[in-house]
């Protein structure tokens, strides 16, 4: 019998330390990267990068947050690749999703480590992550674009934002889930562990394979 | 111009009309290259440096009269040659004079993100203001010209600025007052398009250049700097000048529908989720009934005895 995975308090672990710093590593360069991104999108928002010293400094400093989100993208890549992958019980769980927006979750089924949403949210990051560090990498240096080359600045300035677009989508819907509909869930991302309920309400298939796992 | 911002429009218990209404020409200050009386010999290279306070850039050689590949933050004027062949054999050097365009709908302005870093005067001259730019380098993505230029010193962007600091005290241009056979020209557009017009028709009835005619390209609604060519029916034979420059699609697609597609997403994804809250609210989870399945009961000591890894 191995070691219980459920700890003294009664708490499931679901998130390692090292998931986690990749987690936080994403997030605060991410947000970083939406606000002085966002005052480069819009005129009524460039106040923003006022806010973060100026848009000189904002400029400067987008590109060097780009790459630590990218850095940070592998990592949960390196972490979570395997456990990403479309599974048969991804496409019974988008067909509840109407039953969980209404909240009547046990029409949901169970779901593993990642139900299908989290598998969006995550592929989703992931390829828009690629199409922005592409383009983010001509933006951050135009002037090393030759003329004749010029399509690729074409090709970077509509690139951009729309992935970034694509990007915030999936990032309200994040928060949103993370901090006020599943409560527990920001607990997971910050201190690490659930409650067994909530580990067998959102991730039965997860717990139980971890209860045999142990015994 | 110094003068026209001082023109009086209204007056107060004023009887009758406003003095000199309608009576001024044009704002609209246009500079004329006629790159059939060019001689290539560049003073209008020097003339932009000496006014400008530029430093002399080093020079590259390329089997060519031209100074280097193409103007520099800091060099600004460059006159381009060509040894152009014509469909009959003969070779034909042309000489143009390359600078910003000062469009008319300019592209580097469409595209600029920061506050105030672009300006478009009333006299059309397009103006860079530095200690506004970011330095991102998107202007050079909206020039159809391949004129905005990058600093790797001051980060920043730079081109010709039509002289702007001598047109508002009444000057010509720098490189207009140092040419020296007047193929250079500077005045209001219209009377600018007549003399290219009139230079036009010359050159095709009596120095049977077939195909001369004025480059003033209507894509980005006309410049204000405006070619005579021999031939108007390839301006890319004079250094690459674009046959219909416009604004890159994808920069106009990204400033308006892109934009308003996204602000209208990024507003109703924000007002989705709230409204989602006060209609269904968090999820509950059921309290927890059942003992965990195998591995040892929560009140012994689990893995590093209660302590989180």
């Amino acid at each position: 019998m191995s070691a219980s995975p459920v700890f003294a308090n009664g708490r499931v672990l679901r998130y390692s330390f090292h998931e986690r710093l990749g987690h936080w590593l994403a997030a605060v360069s991410y947000i970083y990267l939406l606000l002085t991104g966002l005052a480069f999108w819009s005129p009524w928002l460039f106040w923003l990068a006022i806010l973060f010293g100026g848009g000189t400094v904002s400029r400067e400093l987008h590109p060097w947050a780009g790459l630590v989100f990218v850095a940070a993208t592998l990592m949960m890549y390196a972490m979570w690749g395997k456990q990403m992958h479309e599974t048969r019980e991804d496409e019974a769980f988008w067909r509840a999703v109407p039953h969980y927006i209404r909240n009547e979750d046990e029409l949901v089924p169970s779901a593993d480590r990642f139900n299908a949403g989290q598998k969006l949210l995550f592929w989703g990051f992931f390829w828009c992550g690629i199409l922005l560090l592409l383009s983010g990498l001509i933006l951050w240096f135009p002037q090393l674009i030759p003329w004749n080359l010029r399509y690729l600045r074409y090709f970077a300035v509509i690139v951009h934002p729309a992935a970034a677009l694509l990007t915030i989508g999936l990032f309200i819907i994040h928060v949103y889930m993370g901090t006020a509909m599943e409560r527990g869930a920001f607990g997971s991302m910050t201190r690490g562990d659930v409650s067994i309920g909530w580990a067998k309400k959102y991730h039965r298939v997860w717990y139980e394979r971890l209860m045999r796992a142990s015994r | 111009m110094s003068q026209a911002i001082l023109e009086i429009r209204k007056i107060s218990g004023h009887a009758g009309s406003v003095p000199g209404a309608g009576v001024r020409r044009e704002f609209e200050v246009c500079k004329l290259i006629d790159t059939t009386t060019c001689i290539g010999c560049k003073a209008c290279e020097v003339a932009c440096l000496e006014w400008n306070g530029l430093t002399f850039s080093e020079t590259t050689f390329n089997n060519s009269y031209q100074t280097m590949p193409d103007t520099q933050w800091n060099y600004w004027n460059l006159i381009k040659f060509n040894e152009h062949e014509r469909e009959d054999g003969t070779l034909q050097l042309l000489m143009r004079k390359d600078q910003c365009m000062h469009c008319e709908e300019p592209g580097c302005l469409a595209a600029c993100p920061a506050d105030s870093a672009i300006v478009q005067y009333v006299n059309g001259i397009v103006d860079f203001q530095q200690e506004h730019c970011i330095g991102c380098g998107y202007c050079m993505t909206g020039c159809p010209f391949n004129i905005p230029k990058f600093s790797p010193t001051a980060r920043k962007v730079f081109k010709c600025t039509l002289c702007v600091d001598r047109v508002t005290q009444g000057l010509e241009p720098a490189c207009i007052k140092s040419c020296p056979t007047g193929c250079l020209h500077f005045g209001t557009k219209p009377e600018m398009k007549e003399l290219a017009e009139n230079r036009a028709t010359q050159l095709r009835e009596q120095s049977g250049f077939a195909n001369a005619g004025v480059y003033d390209p209507s894509g980005i609604g006309g410049t204000h700097v405006i070619y005579v060519l021999h031939d108007a029916t390839n301006p890319e034979a004079y250094g690459g000048l674009p046959k219909d420059p416009r604004i890159p699609w994808t920069v106009k697609l990204w400033k308006s529908p892109l934009k308003w597609l996204g602000n209208f997403a990024i507003i109703g994804g924000l007002v989705g989720v709230f409204v989602h809250y006060l209609r269904f609210g968090p999820k509950v989870i059921p309290p927890d009934d059942e003992p965990p399945q195998g591995g040892a009961p929560p009140q012994e000591r689990g893995p590093q005895q209660g302590k989180r890894p």
